[in-house]
């Protein structure tokens, strides 16, 4: 990567702080770099300084960079360890709350949120439970409200749910249509899709659970400080924290603040 | 891009050596983790493209065999010595600034998560000169362009020899982007990442 790209990155991101308040400062350089890498390929810009100059000028051509910069790409039930951890170890203290807060940052388009209201569905927790399903793309945020997936894709989602302890068939939650698979929308009955930044905005709710699986991977180790201290300022006491499989609370200045409930599959009390 | 790059006199040995592969790799990183003494200053990163329902095959191949830590990098984790890394499946592998690993759960490319190219081309980002990039037996085309960006970046690229490979096609490939890397045997890659920590001390380089 050449010398100017390095100079002319962070005064994009500058830029398109000013002027639309996302702020991507503290975004892991590697991955940041890559996806405006691309960015650049499909705007058909020959810098940094090109792009800047359409994305101060040009609305949408933010609107495109910002599906860039947040691309979320999971499945339903990655990881299923997880999820059979969340159900055998972390559901039984959830049932001793009359009432449940969910909170799902950086949702993308819902994946992870459809898996957690299934599984909250299956153990009888779900009527009375609230989800916020947040993130910082609008249109992530509609996908993820519209629960509709590529029909190809159910299959792998099928086969997870069911490493994942899934009572029945992930059938049973959604329709076929054609080409894609249309989730029963009683799912998202108590969930609440919002625009909510880790980067720049505060905690709005008391929640017991938090589940942001491959969401602090993007961030700098300050970024992520910033989005986990969040975390402990949302969960109630005992509350419980779910990260991604290579997500580790290890590096970070609030390790103290949490203990390894499931250790190999990052589920963290709140102390 | 592709202009020959000769080693400067002086020289410091790589930060990291990334070793990319594919069918066929796990025979040759074996061999070369094998031989090397269980202080080998320089951390390795190794990525080879597993089937996705044998994630664990390499590290099951390596494990008794490696007088070095094997572990599966965190993300933020910073690269430490005498420890070999192996790319987890189902995530991009990349080199921050550190160096420390970082991981990403973006789109596949060239059909792979991992990429050898986004773990090379970090890599190249953040280390420079000092990355040494090592592509061996492969039947497709990924760790090329990353390798490429390595050697723009001036750092130590050394692929195998097709006709030594199990599988020659990424190795060629690499070659016809890189034609002034260093073409070596399975043994000679071996050989040539055990003398790395020599570079550090000498001027002249390995004796």
């Amino acid at each position: 990567m050449s010398g100017e790209f390095d100079i002319e990155l962070p005064l994009l991101l500058e830029a398109i702080h000013q002027k639309y308040s996302y702020d991507f400062r503290r975004y892991a350089t590697s991955s940041l770099k890559r996806r405006l890498e691309q960015a650049l390929e499909d705007f058909d810009c020959l810098s940094l300084s090109a792009l800047q100059e359409r994305v101060l000028r040009e609305p949408e051509v933010m609107h495109g960079l910002l599906a860039h910069l947040t691309v979320q790409v999971s499945e339903m039930f990655r990881d299923p360890g997880f999820y059979r951890a969340l159900r055998e170890k972390v559901v039984p203290y959830l049932r001793t709350y009359p009432s449940l807060k969910v909170w799902i940052p950086g949702c993308g388009t819902g994946e992870e949120v459809y898996s957690v209201a299934i599984l909250l569905r299956e153990e009888g927790l779900l009527d009375h439970t609230l989800i916020y399903a947040t993130d910082i793309n609008p249109e992530a945020l509609r996908k993820a409200e519209a629960g509709i997936y590529e029909l190809d894709r159910i299959a792998d989602f099928s086969k997870a749910y069911c490493e994942a302890g899934g009572h029945a068939s992930l059938s049973n939650y959604y329709t076929a249509g054609y080409n894609a698979a249309v989730f029963d929308k009683t799912l998202r009955e108590g969930v609440l899709f919002s625009d909510h930044s880790l980067a720049t905005d505060s905690v709005f709710a008391e929640v017991q659970l938090v589940t942001c699986r491959n969401v602090l991977i993007y961030f700098d180790r300050v970024l992520q400080d910033r989005a986990v201290a969040l975390f402990r300022d949302s969960l109630c006491r005992k509350g419980f924290l779910g990260l991604g499989a290579k997500e580790t609370l290890s590096f970070s200045i609030l390790t103290a603040e949490f203990t390894e409930f499931v250790r190999e599959e990052r589920i963290y009390q709140r102390r | 891009m592709t202009g020959k790059v000769t080693p400067p006199a002086e020289r410091q040995a790589p930060e990291a050596v990334l070793i990319g592969g594919s069918a066929g790799a796990i025979e040759v990183v074996s061999l070369l983790l094998e031989t090397l003494p269980a202080d080998f200053a320089i951390p390795i990163v190794v990525l080879v493209h597993l089937p996705r329902h044998r994630p664990s095959a390499l590290g099951a191949a390596l494990s008794g065999r490696c007088r070095l830590a094997l572990r599966g990098p965190l993300d933020k984790e910073p690269l430490a010595p005498a420890t070999v890394y192996l790319a987890p499946p189902d995530y991009h592998l990349l080199i921050d600034p550190g160096p420390s690993f970082a991981l990403s759960v973006d789109e596949p490319v060239n059909f792979s998560r991992p990429s050898i190219d986004v773990l090379f081309k970090s890599a190249a980002d953040v280390l420079g000169r000092r990355c040494a990039g090592v592509l061996v037996s492969g039947a497709n085309q990924d760790g090329a362009r990353g390798l490429r960006a390595i050697q723009a970046a001036g750092g130590w690229v050394v692929i195998q020899d097709p006709a030594d490979a199990a599988q020659g096609a990424m190795p060629a490939a690499a070659l016809a982007l890189c034609p002034d890397a260093q073409v070596l045997s399975a043994r000679g890659i071996s050989h040539w990442v055990q003398q790395l920590p020599t570079w550090q001390t000498s001027r002249q380089g390995p004796k």
